[in-house]
Parts: structure tokens; sequence; C-alpha cells
């Protein structure tokens, strides 16, 4: 019986990883900012078989309450053999580039409240010496892109940080999974015109949750991404500054 | 975006809205006119309309009584979704149509029926309660005592009285994941109404019938028969998935390769009684194991026609209908034969005891003449047509079939639903 902490549980993907853990009697720790949405997750992973769920109901970007939360986690759970960690808000490219103050609002949930967060988690896991921390970022941090480069960099800083992370941690028997998804249909994404590219969530989820049983490393899910990405990246700077991507 | 339902025929231009769980939707409710939408599984306009309020996101288990049997969700769950709980628990959903991708939601909107009608009854007798959307944006809780009017309004009522937020039903007891079937050949219609009469104790019967064939071997079919096995495990097993990833080239089925296909089907039982345990979701599913197998008929979509006439026109009625349905050349692989049992006390449930057969036409030139010709006959004899399917029916042919569409539409009037929920099928059958 694993125990696992969601932060972000209310996202599609992160719900249907949780009910994959339910499913085969896990423990769960949730955190998110509605409290409505957490009580209707926990009713229904306790329905689908999770031996315990408790939850914690906070904004990730009010930084100082980070560690009364992972208290929490750490008095539920005893210890922690995954978190996930999936929270984050895709921005809307334009209306970024003609705010400041909105962009780094952005930044701020999609990079630096993970960031801090992974500072806390990392000692603590060190101190374990042992579990699986899993984040996810985004296929968009591998090459900034005009149609959304601010949800991309601030990926491009999890997927660095994630990095460094995992040499770090590798030494403590401690794995660190940075998961890049592609498209995924979730109501994050509604507004968009779906394709044969898309993915649905039950399938990175799934993904997600077989991956935290490995040794940890670069996730792209669905895996086809991993070689679209490749030819994106080795594209050069003079042909990719005419591209629409 | 272009929505159809799973008949492809007809398609709407839709906004479509999927509130997840924390659905605060009175002021949405109030500003809209908008139909109620599961899965999608219903075959022709009854969840189309301009707004379209999918449920598919509210998903989410509220409690499963292992002791008693009693399961409550949120009406976007699945049967796929419950079966997949329950039958580990040694628990069944009490009726299940012909495919487990339908929405608890939709299974009470349609009032379901399945293999066991005539035992089991429809969807909504098991159902113990239900929370309800009203139009004015009130939730209210519905049960077969507390609010009769409005629980026979909404089972089988197609979305039209409300929102279906959640349910609670009971299941049944299973000791096995596994269904016992016996298959039987039957030469003739009479031969398979007999079969059906001599097996009523049973609990699931069906039966194919190849509406190809003509003259003497009208009617020649293949009745299974079905009872939840007291052997082997309560494992889910494996449903290996294939998908028709594009439309079939519309020529690909056409009366040759059906009845070739047909011939076989029917030959494909050499014994004339055969036993065989296999698990309930080839059993109960057999299509769902093909994703979008719906594409199968081309892009221009197909209508599916289901049927039941009263017991009094008896074999003599059918084999007419089936008579025009063979000449025509147009009939799909197979039709679904299947004796109801008695009919419920809901105003739009389609059961009705007698005969009631189902099958799919290809969308073509043709098809729209035959399918009111069919009605002619089927309103003349005192049947029906089922609406979950439906999607050509007259206002006329609606109205003197649904003899208790006015109570429905008093019972609308009265919860506020009037001018709040409405499909292009309840403007077609002029409902208000």
């Amino acid at each position: 019986m694993k125990k696992i902490l969601i932060i972000g549980a209310t996202s599609a993907i992160a719900e249907n990883a949780a009910r994959i853990w339910a499913k085969a009697g896990c423990s769960l720790f949730l955190v998110a900012r509605s409290q409505e949405r957490l009580d209707v997750i926990s009713t229904d992973l306790i329905v689908r078989g999770a031996v315990g769920v408790d939850q914690f109901c906070m904004d990730l970007t009010q930084f100082d309450q980070q560690d009364a939360m992972l208290n929490a986690a750490y008095a539920f759970l005893g210890e922690i053999d995954v978190a996930l960690i999936a929270h984050g808000t895709l921005s809307n490219q334009a209306a970024c580039e003609s705010s400041p103050q909105l962009t780094l609002q952005e930044i701020s949930v999609n990079a630096l409240s993970v960031i801090s967060l992974l500072t806390l988690l990392a000692n603590r896991f060190e101190e374990q010496k042992s579990g699986m921390i899993a984040v996810i970022s985004s296929v968009a941090g591998d090459r900034g892109r005009q149609s959304n480069y601010v949800y991309g960099s601030a990926k491009a800083m999890v997927s660095a940080f994630t990095s460094g992370l995992r040499q770090r941690l590798a030494k403590s028997n401690v794995r660190v999974l940075t998961i890049k998804p592609g498209f995924v249909d979730t109501p994050m994404t509604k507004e968009f015109a779906k394709g044969p590219l898309w993915a649905k969530p039950q399938v990175v989820a799934s993904q997600i949750v077989q991956a935290c049983n490995s040794k940890g490393g670069i996730l792209y899910a669905p895996r086809f991404w991993w070689a679209i990405m490749a030819i994106i990246k080795l594209i050069p700077e003079t042909i990719f500054i005419k591209l629409k991507l | 975006m272009k929505i159809q339902g799973w008949g492809r025929y007809p398609s709407v231009e839709a906004e479509v809205f999927t509130p997840s769980f924390d659905f605060q939707s009175k002021g949405f409710i109030k500003k809209r006119v908008l139909i109620p939408r599961g899965l999608g599984r219903s075959y022709g306009d009854s969840s189309l309309s301009s707004i379209i309020l999918e449920t598919s996101s509210m998903d989410h288990f509220i409690s499963f009584n292992h002791k008693a049997g009693i399961i409550s969700c949120q009406a976007g769950v699945s049967i796929h979704e419950i079966l997949d709980l329950v039958v580990p628990k040694a628990w069944f959903v009490p009726v299940t149509p012909g495919s487990s991708y339908v929405t608890v939601g939709g299974a009470i909107a349609s009032d379901v029926h399945g293999k066991n009608h005539h035992i089991g009854g429809s969807f909504s007798q098991h159902v113990i309660s239900f929370e309800l959307l009203l139009g004015n944006g009130e939730k209210v809780t519905v049960t077969p005592s507390g609010m009769p009017d409005l629980f026979r309004a909404t089972c089988g009522g197609m979305g039209l009285t409300g929102v279906i937020l959640s349910a609670t039903f009971q299941l049944i007891p299973i000791q096995s994941s596994f269904i016992n079937q016996t298959t039987m050949r039957a030469n003739s219609l009479e031969e398979v109404c007999e079969l059906f009469e001599a097996n009523a104790l049973g609990t699931y019967s069906v039966a194919w019938i190849d509406c190809l064939a003509k003259g003497r071997q009208m009617g020649r079919s293949l009745l299974t028969l079905g009872e939840h096995s007291i052997n082997g495990c309560l494992e889910l097993g494996r449903q290996p998935k294939k998908s028709l990833p594009i439309d079939m080239p519309t020529w690909v089925l056409n009366p040759y390769s059906i009845k070739a296909f047909n011939f076989f089907y029917f030959h494909k039982s050499i014994l004339s009684v055969q036993k065989t345990d296999l698990p309930y979701r080839p059993y109960f599913y057999p299509l769902d194991a093909i994703n979008n197998w719906n594409r199968l008929y081309g892009k221009n979509g197909f209508i599916q026609y289901q049927f039941v006439v009263p017991k009094t026109v008896g074999v003599k009625g059918l084999k007419r209908i089936l008579d025009v349905i063979s000449k025509s050349n147009k009939g799909s692989f197979l039709a679904v034969l299947k004796v109801f049992g008695k009919g419920n006390e809901n105003y739009l449930s389609f059961p009705i005891e007698g005969y009631s057969l189902a099958l799919d036409f290809k969308m073509e030139s043709g098809i729209v003449e035959l399918v009111k010709r069919l009605d002619s006959m089927v309103l003349e004899m005192g049947g029906r047509v089922y609406l979950t399917k439906d999607a050509l029916m007259s206002e006329q042919m609606f109205k003197s079939t649904y003899p208790q569409w006015q109570i429905f539409e008093e019972v609308r009037a009265k919860y506020g639903a009037i001018g709040r929920f409405a499909s292009n099928q309840s403007r077609r059958l002029g409902l208000q």
C-alpha cells in the first residue's frame, strides 16, 4: 500500500492518476484550491478503493503555507512514497504580452510555487532516503515558442530544476521524474480544437503512474512527443524564427 | 462545434458546456434553453440542440454499500465504470442496455431496458432516488413515492424535465463475472417466438434475426439465453480494444456483403443448441470492443430503428413488418428481437408488453420513406418507436403512440421545465 501526496489534485491528469492509485488501495493526501472539489474527489476515491484520503485546501502561491501543508501530509501519511506535483494554469499568451503583472503571476503559479515546494520536499525526501518526486512540466518547456512562451518558460524552469534535483537526490535513493505531457484533452485546454495529437487524461495518467514505479528521469506522455520535440529542438534558430509554431 | 448522436444522423452545430463537479448552474440554467447529454449514445437527435450540457465530467462516485448492493454516483458515471467497481464485489447492474458506455443520467432519461426486461423491467424500476436540477435552478431529490409525478416524467423523459445530477440505485447479487450462455437456432419467426415463451423464466434472452432472409426462411434466428454463472471468478477479464479509425467507405455495406455476413453468422453455430461460459463483457457488450463501430456505416450515418408491437398483434404483425424490411433489401446485418414483459408507469418509457425489434439502416436514399412506411404499420398495430433511437418520427405518430404525453407536458410545466429544456427531437415531436 503506497502513500501518495498529490499537489493540484483537482487537475484532470492528477485526478485520473489518483483513481488508479485508489483502485490499488493506496492512501492519498490531496492538495488543491477548491474545498468543494476536494470533497467530491475524496469521497469518489474512497469508493474506488483508497484506504485513506485526507485533504488540504490552499493556494500554492501562498508560499508561507507550504510547510504547514507538508507537515499535515506527513502527519497523515507517515512517510511519502510518491509526491506528484500537478498544479498549474495555462497562461493566456496574448493577455500576458500586454501585462507584466499577469506574466509574473503566471510564472509564479507555474514555476515559483513549484520550485518553492520542491525545495521543501527535497529536504524531507533526502532525510527519508526513499520515494519518488514526480513533477508535471510540459513539452512547452523544451523550446520557447511565440504561441505560449510565458507558460513554456515557466515549465522550462521546472524542467531544469528537476533535472538538477534528480542528480542531487540520486545519492539519497530518491527518484525524480520530470513529466512532459503533450496536448491533453482536459478542462484546461477546453478552448482548443482537438486533432490526432491529443491524448485523453486517462492515458497520460496511467503512463505517469507506471513511470512512478520506475527509476525516474524524463517522461514524455504520450511517448511520441519525444520525437516531435527532438525535431523542434533541432530546428536552426534562423529557420525557427520564421515558423508559426 | 458539430455534434451528432451515435447514429451520426442528423448533425447539429452546437455550443457544448462541460460543467464538472462544482456545477454552480443556477444562473446558467435560467439563461439558456438546453439539453443534457451524457456519452452521446442515443442514436438520433434526442441529445442534440444548439446548447448542450455535457455531463461526462460529473463522473464521481458518492457511495457504495457492499453489503446491501446500493450505489450512489453522479449522473456522468458510466455503466462501464460501475461494473469495474462492483463486479469484483459480487454485484451487477440490475438492467443494462447493449452498450456499457452509457451514463447513469442517460440510463434514467432513456429508461433503458435490456435482455432481462421480461423479468427486471426497465432501469428506473431499480432507482431508489435521484437529484434533479430544475429549470428554476433549484435542486430536488426525487423518489418514486416522494415525487411520483416528477419521477415518472423524468424516467424515460429524455432529459426534458431537468438535469439529473446524481442517482442511487439497487444492484443485483452475482456469484461470478461469467455468463452461462445457451444459443439456440430457430428456422422461422414462429419458432423463435415459441422458444422465447418456453424460456420465459430465464434471466436474459435475446434473438438475432437475419432480416434479409425471405419466404420460408424469414425470421431465421439465433436465440441466446444467459444466466449469471455460479462458477468462475469475479475478475473483470481483459477486453482487447479495437478501433475503427476512419469512416468505412459507404459502398462496403451493400445487400450482397450483408447477406454473406448473415449467412455465415447464422451457420457458424452448427449445433442447434450450444452452451458456453463467457465473461460478461463479450456477452452483454460485443460492440463495445470496437471503438467507434458507428463509423461502419460511412459518413452519412445510419438510423437505428427500434419498435415494439403489442403481444396481441402477435407473430403475424411482426411478420408483416419484417416482410417489408426484407423486401426493401435495406436492412442491416442483423436485427435484434426481444420479448418485453409488462411496461411501467412512466409517461414516456418505451417498453410495452410485446415484441420489440431493433435494426440499423444505413442512411441513403429511400430510408426516410421506408421508415415512414414502417412507422405507419407500427402505429396501426398499436406499437411505438423508441425515442432514444428515433430521428425521424412525426409529431402525430409520437402523440398517438405515447398517449401520456399530455401528462408529461403538465408535469414539465409544473416544475418549470418548459422553455428551459428542449432538444431537436422534442421540437420535432411538438413538445413545448
